[in-house]
């Protein structure tokens, strides 16, 4: 015992900090170094917040119809900062609203297409033999599906889908992605020392799988799933832009676009700030994705 | 001093099949592993050295139930078979079969904190019942491993040096009270200077809890050191066995005398004949028939390339075994005739 304890390496105790620093905390200081990934963030945040509080940030209801003042110009009177639509409703409400809708529909579609994935991936990285052929069909057979036609299709045979559908449908049509990433992230790591060393202890798969193979998958994960929410934004603007997504009077970015574009001559502005909100949503999502793949790996390709 | 036989191997084989093409077509075997026979008494640790790719890692982790199933052959581990074993006595039998890697870097989860890498298998088989006797059991073990219990604990991997992360990894691998633990290389990848505490570590561990190892390494000299018996691999096969003393005082196979050689002689007076290596490895997918090693062995006779008639293993001395026809001259007599060997598969 006295031989081992003499062993230990003194400067190495003395200098550390106490407590330990988990490779996520480290990836997180690296994201904070990035200009462009706290502008993305901030951007995020943006959408986060205004979402989440739309009710106490709209200076009036989304669907409350003015006849007095329609088709206001920004500015143009009291009350109305960015003007007012053909049926005289707050273009600034109904932004706001929007982001909330955008977030609402980006998160959970995005949530559906992460958990189809996962399952998918680790389930076929893990296993292998002719469970993993069937999966990696059945991802080829989503891969090729032309995913905006698909979803044109389902949306229009349901003519007013709610919110929870459209989510189901985008998300079920999206996890393809995520499933490959994690496929083969648990394909390398399942043959890790680290997992050998779970499974003769005498950890089970679900042990191996949850706890060792998949917390090391979450970088990737986390970097698809924002740049996935991005993705799902757009997705959901073309949708409700062809009026098949979001049904009125839920104001959303792509039905605020449609419902504009017969005024695009008059009241350009009535697309602008709809088409600005989509674009530097979209944008600030990526440069955080793309900041949070670099904390997290700088090799990793997603 | 080592005691009553714990793990008895019996003619272990482990092949692995090469795949082909679309359909996953098996075109051969690679015969990582092909009839390998020890026993391990308790307290006892037998050295197993070879070149790199002769099958030491295949041969533990088959014996470890880690690379099912097993091609051929038998074990009998605690009085237990060890290939018949399922589920949950399986996994009882795992608490007392252990192993620690080569690779600091790769065998710890980086995403977990010491606590929970050294305190899983507590957690995994019940041993403890809450949080805080998990944590007093790990404390115990991290000073056991010489690593400091407080300050340690809450750390992970990457906050470490090599030499204490192989510290954790052995924690870990004592955390049940384990009666053997295969060393797969633990210090090839350490510091020179950090290598002799590792050593001295899993010795005094062993004499504290009466420990037997299987210890891997490629060079025999790591091997001299910590071993009581040495088991030399050559291409799956065990080519010769003996106590460690009796093997460096007169090893018989040409390539035990090689590997022998390869070790710097401290002394520059000693002359001794040196047995140069030459040729590559040949691959255990088509091993060259008869005796493996005779396209790089001098002494290599007819009947040292007979397929059906592969040369035999001889004992030459108390626990001396030599598959290897020189040992005639020693006065060897037979003890094990090996099996015909199929023809070589076309790949
Ligand atoms: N999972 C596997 N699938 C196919 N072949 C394998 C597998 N694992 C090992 N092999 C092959 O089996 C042979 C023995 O490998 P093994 O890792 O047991 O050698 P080793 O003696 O431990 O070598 P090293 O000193 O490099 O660790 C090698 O030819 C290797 O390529
Ligand atoms: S059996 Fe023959 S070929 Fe093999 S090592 Fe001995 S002498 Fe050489
Ligand atoms: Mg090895």
């Amino acid at each position: 015992m006295k031989d081992t304890e003499a062993t230990l390496d003194r400067s190495e105790l003395e200098g550390a900090s106490p407590g330990g620093r988990s490779p996520t905390a480290m990836a997180l200081r690296r994201l904070f170094r990035s200009h462009t990934a706290v502008a993305g963030l901030a951007i995020t945040g943006v959408l986060v917040v205004t979402g989440l509080l739309a009710p106490w940030i709209a200076p009036h209801e989304y669907w409350r119809i003015s006849r007095e003042a329609v088709m206001q110009a920004p500015g143009a009177i009291p009350g109305h900062a960015l003007g007012t639509d053909e049926l005289g409703r707050d273009v600034l409400s109904r932004l706001v609203y929007g982001a909330q809708i955008s977030l609402l529909l980006g998160v959970g579609a995005t949530g559906v297409a992460v958990v189809l994935g996962v399952i998918v991936g680790a389930v076929s990285g893990y296993f292998g033999g002719w469970l993993d052929s069937l999966l990696q069909r059945v991802t080829d057979t989503f891969m090729a599906m032309p995913t905006m036609l698909v979803a044109i299709s389902v949306t229009a045979i349901m003519e007013r889908p709610t919110l929870a559908s459209l989510f189901l449908i985008m998300g079920f049509l999206s996890w393809t992605t995520v499933s490959r990433v994690v496929r083969g992230q648990v394909l390398s790591l399942r043959e890790n020392d680290y997992a050998v060393a779970a499974r003769s202890l005498g950890a089970g798969d679900g042990r191996i799988l949850f706890r060792h193979l998949l917390p090391n998958c979450m970088g990737p994960i986390v970097v698809l799933a924002t740049l996935l929410v991005a993705g799902m934004i757009l997705f959901e603007a073309g949708l409700s832009f062809l009026g098949l997504g979001v049904q009125p009077p839920y104001p959303s970015w792509g039905r605020m676009l449609l419902d504009a574009k017969p005024y695009m001559e008059e009241s350009p502005w009535l697309m602008v700030y709809p088409g600005a909100a989509i674009v530097l949503t979209v944008l600030g999502l990526n440069f955080f994705g793309d900041g949070l793949r670099d904390a997290f790996d700088p090799r990793m390709k997603v | 001093m080592p005691g009553e036989t714990i793990l008895e191997v019996k003619d272990l084989r482990k092949h692995f099949p090469i795949r082909r093409g679309l359909f996953g077509r098996t075109v051969g075997q690679v015969k990582a592993v092909d009839g390998v026979s020890f026993t391990l008494a308790r307290g006892e640790t037998l050295g197993l050295v070879g070149e790199s790719g002769c099958g030491k890692t295949t041969a533990g982790r088959t014996l470890l139930r880690l690379l099912d199933p097993v091609t051929g052959g038998s074990a009998t581990f605690l009085g237990k078979d060890l290939f018949a074993q399922r589920g949950e006595e399986l996994r009882r039998t795992r608490k007392h079969m252990q192993i620690i890697f080569q690779d600091p870097y790769g065998s710890l989860n980086p995403r977990m904190t010491v606590e929970s890498i050294v305190g899983e298998a507590l957690q995994i088989h019940g041993v403890v019942s809450d949080r805080k006797e998990r944590r007093e059991r790990v404390q115990g073990l991290l000073r056991e491993v010489g690593l400091d219990p407080v300050r340690h604990i809450t750390r992970y991997p990457h906050e470490f040096s090599g030499g204490q992360r192989q510290r954790i990894g052995i924690a870990r691998a004592i955390a049940l009270d384990p009666e053997f633990i295969m060393c797969d290389e633990p210090v090839s990848a350490l510091d020179v200077s950090i290598q002799a505490q590792i050593i001295n570590l899993l010795q005094s561990l062993q004499e504290r809890k009466n420990l037997s190892y299987l210890f891997v390494a490629h060079d025999l000299k790591v091997v001299e050191h910590i071993s009581h018996r040495v088991a030399v691999m050559y291409l799956g096969e065990i080519v010769e066995t003996a106590g460690s003393g009796e093997l460096y005082r007169n090893p018989i196979h040409p390539y035990t005398k090689a590997l022998l050689s390869a070790i710097p002689v401290a002394d520059p007076t000693v002359t001794t004949r040196r047995e140069i290596l030459t040729g590559e490895p040949p691959t255990p997918i088509n091993p060259p028939a008869g005796c493996h090693f005779h396209p790089r062995c001098r002494f290599a006779e007819d009947r040292c390339r007979d397929a059906a008639n592969p040369v035999p293993v001889y004992e030459v001395g108390e626990g001396h075994r030599v598959q290897c026809i020189l040992a005639e001259k020693e006065g060897g007599r037979i003890v094990e005739h090996r099996p015909p060997q199929n023809a070589p598969v076309e790949v």
